[in-house]
């Protein structure tokens, strides 16, 4: 059976609240924040949101349950989506869909964490049961270990060279020195990537993301809303989501974005030739390396060919996470998994901030998250459109 | 191969010692049969009841057809190394301090090619992904099992690999306090620590006036000291652990009284009394006056404080009424010695509970064989050091209640009450 | 106060009388007596404190302790052996005041027990020292100086007190003989020594087995042991003070033991 498109949905207001290293505020904070913006730059009323996806790690205890009565709201459709760095992705399909049903008619998609100087130890602890029972206990006290061993064995099952993974960070660098939200101000050079201290090896420190405060989020509604609105929108051409694919590869070389990839083209109308960007979910460069791979940008294995052919910058060929992304940006807990959907709506719809990408039409977004064991468990993507 | 250990220097009086930490400790309740097994040295993975698939990490039901029939498996833990990192930097503070450290993930062997992938600390030996290796559960410092992948054979030097020695409580280089080397397998156990290179050995004479013909054999050891300790009196004990107890690494409670005999074989609670001041005080007496100590150097440089090894019996478990009495302070000091398994665990260091079978002494005379030679019990000792583990029962009569014992507790019971065993 | 009490009063004020005190410390290292480990077996000195001036009692110091009758510098009663279990008043608390105190004469068997651990007071030894210095008066306390407490008060050597090897102790004592002819002869009040029991470490080979423990305690008479101090004593004219705790059918008692002796 073939599956409902996504016509006639809009997504539009993307809000980035600025990151900042550590935050003495709680995520309820951050996420008020945003949701605020979201409202003041739709221009409507508080209670005209009805529908809301919440993400965030550092609302514990609460969920987007108690964060309602925190922020008194009284919306007819909420959900709750701890899927970290897929957040992004899963919160526009689910929105979209309450839209298209009638069950809501603007739903808020917010992800936001704050950062106390303990709080990501304090997080990683409590991560996952599998987790706690056997990474934890392996000596990294958080993803790095787990990233670090599928890094080593990528690089050598795929010939992937240390100078692969330098180019794209140099790349996301420059884009960041252009967007203003970013923490990261200073240009980095391949040099300086390749002699930066180890961290896990073969990870060493620019592979890894810096984790910070801060808060996304964006608005889904009908496309007659937003034209009533006056809202500039974007529209969804295709999306998909998978999770704990393929669970008996025993290291997870592969995304499970494979699985599904010609439905999500087909639907699309589109091939990866009319992609004029892409927001590749980017905690680590090896991450980001394996998505262009199994979305189809090339053949599994030529990744590495791949990386050196194409300049990832915002005026070369296939600017990639052209906000800079989480290596540069850096990582606001779950709003990382909206970083590349926020950015993907500003620059479909003409709202880029300072670092445009020329005469953008369909732009690519993906997201990755939840290192439950010693993999990613969930993986989605949408590819966006200009609004008519 | 390994670099063998050097004897580490001596310690710089002015520098702080460290002070310990544990690797994480928490463990979800399901996770705890994997360190159950590790305690006793064995490495075990859920398995299916239902469809036989191996289940890494530890849960509630198979991740292959739903079945919630997992049960506890040995394992041969041979697979293949397919990932491996050092860290370098670490959030976890017991890490921190060992920086930098290797760990892997290993693909288990199977039937079907489903393993599953386990991450795992990585003897030194073990080469580059890919390759084999064998897996084996280890109680780490927090007491806790973790898997280490070891060689696929034997290396020179395996214990000296200081990411290993970590899991192990070997006696070599470390400063030992037996606290009986009056009997027959107080000194087996010293000489088998020699053997084991020991540092030192400091060997307890009570009643120094009573004759004890194989102490002064000790005496021909280099790294024997014969000094007063009599575990019944708290004095002996404080003025030992004042002169030795900061450089103890590991105690041996070898003191033990036993007498055969159980309710209506005396009129008196005088025997029992003596059975439960040697075997129950006398440890309570050595973990308030060692254990502080013992605790605050458990990050002591390669030779730290490490464990401290309780010589109980199989009776502790049910009792054997011919020697009734005497099982009843050994079952005492079982409970007191998981109290102060809690309380030294705390800091890493690592309570060691051995249960013999009857040995062949005095006050065994008239049981019927298997008895146990005191060397075997030593050894089983010094294994049970090399190997970290918490539990060990040596001999055939210990291993054969211990089965008894696991399958029915009551059935065990009835048994000794009819005369069964 | 009788005049007679008066002078003894004047006498220990003025330091004409000394006290000499034959008691060894209590301790938890003190030897006690060994005996084959199958039989009962007597409980050594244990002290522990109840609170000193800390959480337990913040303002006091106190200790229990625990040992058996027979620990230390010790007495024994009559009820202590087999052979006088049925006399009367043969226990401690039942014994008559009036053997509270009572004069001693020492014998000095120094010599003979440096060159012989197993050296044996005979009849003949005391006869010969009656020549020297008057007949045992009835009544008195005979006790044996042999100079054995020195290892315990000036080597702290409690190996070479017990001196034991693989035959048993080695420790000087009387012989069979020697006991009868205080017991029956002199009619003395009780024998004392500085070694760990009345009899000869070796006493077990005698006939009968431990023969002061049993002709002594046979007869109603008392037995001192662990005393140390004899040296300061005057072979004959010392008073001594033994009196042990009031112990219900106590077999013996550890004690004070001191003597009162008048400075020439
Ligand atoms: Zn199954």
């Amino acid at each position: 059976m073939k599956r409902k498109d996504y016509s006639g949905i809009a997504v539009a207001v993307p809000v980035t609240i600025p990151y900042v290293r550590y935050s003495t505020h709680e995520a309820h904070w951050w996420l008020a924040r945003v949701l605020r913006e979201l409202i003041q730059g739709a221009g409507i009323k508080k209670s005209d949101i009805d529908g809301l996806c919440v993400s965030s790690f550092s609302l514990v205890p609460d969920t987007a349950v108690g964060l309602m009565q925190h922020l008194g709201m009284s919306p007819r459709w909420l959900d709750h989506i701890p899927m970290g760095g897929a957040s992004g992705v899963v919160a526009m399909r689910r929105a979209a869909r309450a839209v298209q049903a009638g069950d809501a008619s603007i739903v808020a998609c917010i992800a936001g964490d704050t950062n106390h100087v303990a709080s990501f130890r304090l997080m990683l602890g409590g991560f996952s049961a599998f987790a706690r029972d056997a990474t934890f206990p392996y000596g990294a006290g958080g993803p790095n270990g787990s990233f670090a061993m599928i890094t080593d064995a990528y690089m050598r099952r795929y010939n992937v060279k240390r100078e692969d993974f330098a180019k794209l960070c140099v790349a996301q660098r420059d884009n960041a020195l252009k967007f203003p939200h970013a923490l990261f101000k200073k240009p980095l050079t391949i040099e300086e990537y390749m002699n930066a201290r180890p961290i896990a090896d073969p990870l060493h420190l620019f592979d890894c993301v810096m984790p910070c405060a801060g808060a996304e989020g964006y608005l889904v509604m009908s496309a007659e809303k937003a034209a009533e609105l006056g809202l500039k929108s974007a529209r969804i051409l295709s999306t998909i989501e998978r999770h704990n694919a393929m669970p008996d590869d025993p290291m997870q070389l592969t995304g499970g974005w494979v699985l599904d990839r010609d439905e999500f083209y087909g639907m699309a109308g589109v091939t990866t030739k009319d992609i004029d960007f892409i927001q590749t979910y980017d905690d680590y460069p090896v991450i980001a390396l394996m998505q262009m791979e199994d979305l189809g940008f090339c053949a599994k294995g030529e990744g590495s060919a791949f990386v050196q052919s194409n300049s990832f910058t915002l005026d070369g060929t296939l600017p990639a996470n052209t906000s800079g992304g989480q290596l540069s940006v850096g990582q606001a807990g779950a709003a990382g998994g909206y970083i590349g959907m926020v950015e993907t709506i500003r620059q479909l719809t003409g709202q880029a901030l300072g670092n445009p990408v020329p005469d953008a039409e369909i732009g690519l977004v993906s997201g990755f998250g939840m290192i439950n064991y010693d993999r990613g468990i969930c993986t989605g993507a949408a590819i966006l459109a200009k609004g008519d | 191969m390994a670099n063998p250990l050097n004897r580490p220097s001596r310690k710089n009086p002015i520098v702080k010692t460290r002070l310990p930490t544990l690797p994480p400790t928490t463990r979800g309740r399901f996770a705890l049969g994997l360190t159950a097994a590790a305690t006793e040295g064995r490495f075990e993975l859920q398995v299916c009841a239902d469809c036989g698939a191996v289940q890494y990490p530890p849960r509630e039901a198979c991740n292959q057809c739903l079945s919630v029939e997992l049960k506890w498996t040995p394992q041969s833990g041979a697979g293949e190394l397919i990932a491996t990192t050092v860290l370098h930097h670490s959030n976890d503070l017991f890490y921190r301090d060992r920086m930098p450290w290797r760990i892997g993930m290993v693909r288990l062997d199977a039937a079907n090619d489903k393993g599953p992938s386990v991450v795992a600390h990585l003897h030194g030996d073990v080469g580059e992904a890919p390759s084999r290796v064998r897996l084996t559960a280890r109680l780490d410092r927090s007491g806790q099992a973790v898997i280490y992948a070891l060689p696929e054979k034997e290396t020179p030097n395996m214990a000296d690999d200081p990411q290993y020695r970590e899991t192990t409580c070997d006696p070599k280089f470390r400063k030992v306090l037996v606290t009986d080397g009056k009997t027959a397998l107080g000194q087996a156990v010293v000489k088998a620590l020699a053997a084991a290179g020991a540092d030192l050995i400091w060997v307890g004479q009570a009643e120094p006036w009573k004759m004890s013909p194989g102490l002064d054999k000790l005496r021909e050891f280099p790294q024997v000291a014969i000094v007063p300790l009599d575990v019944t009196d708290a004095d002996s004990v404080n003025k030992l652990a004042a002169e030795i107890g900061g450089k103890v690494d590991i105690v041996v409670n070898t003191a033990e009284l036993h007498r055969s005999g159980g309710i209506g074989d005396r009129d008196n609670t005088d025997t029992a009394r003596r059975e439960m001041d040697v075997n129950y005080f006398g440890l309570l007496r050595l973990g308030q006056s060692f254990g502080g100590a013992m605790k605050f150097r458990a990050a002591d440089g390669q030779s730290s404080a490490v464990a401290w090894v309780n010589l109980l019996s199989i009776y502790a478990l049910s009792n054997f009424a011919p020697h009734g009495t005497y099982s009843a302070s050994k079952a005492a000091a079982l409970s007191l010695s998981q109290c102060l398994r809690t309380e030294l665990g705390a800091a890493g260091v690592r309570v060691i509970n051995v249960f013999p079978g009857p040995i062949d002494d005095e006050w065994n005379q008239l049981l019927p064989p298997p008895k146990l030679g005191a060397s075997v019990v030593a050894s089983a000792i010094v294994k049970a050091l090399k190997d970290g583990v918490e539990d060990v029962y040596p001999g055939d009569v210990a291993q054969e209640w211990l089965t008894k014992y696991r399958e029915n507790p009551k059935v065990l019971e009835l048994e000794l009450r009819g005369g069964g065993m | 106060m009788s005049a007679l009490l008066n002078t003894l009063a004047t006498a220990l004020s003025g330091g004409n009388v000394r006290i000499v005190d034959l008691t060894q410390t209590l301790s938890p290292d003190f030897p006690a007596i060994v005996l084959p480990p199958e039989m009962g077996q007597s409980q050594p000195f244990r002290q522990e404190a109840i609170s000193k001036y800390d959480d337990r009692g913040p303002g006091w110091y106190w200790n229990n302790f625990t040992l058996g009758e027979h620990t230390g510098t010790h007495f024994d009663a009559p009820i202590h052996w087999v052979s006088g279990r049925d006399l009367p008043n043969n226990a401690v608390d039942t014994m008559p005041a009036a053997h509270f105190m009572a004069p001693a004469c020492v014998l000095d068997c120094t010599k003979e027990s440096a060159e012989n651990p197993d050296f044996l007071l005979t009849a003949e030894w005391i006869k010969a020292w009656e020549a020297k210095h008057g007949q045992i008066p009835k009544g008195a306390w005979v006790l044996m100086r042999t100079g054995w407490s020195k290892h315990l008060t000036d080597r702290n050597d409690a190996v070479a007190y017990q001196n034991m090897d693989a035959t048993g102790q080695h420790t000087p004592g009387p012989d069979t003989e020697a006991v009868l002819f205080l017991v029956k002869e002199r009619d003395v009040i009780g024998f004392g020594t500085e070694t760990i029991g009345t009899d000869a470490g070796q006493g077990f080979h005698l006939k009968p087995p431990y023969p002061c423990h049993y002709y002594m305690h046979g007869a109603g008479k008392y037995g001192l042991q662990c005393l140390t101090n004899l040296d300061q004593l005057p072979t004959t004219g010392a008073m001594i003070v033994a009196a042990p705790l009031k112990l219900r059918q106590g077999s013996g008692s550890p004690l004070r033991v001191f003597a009162l002796v008048e400075e020439a």
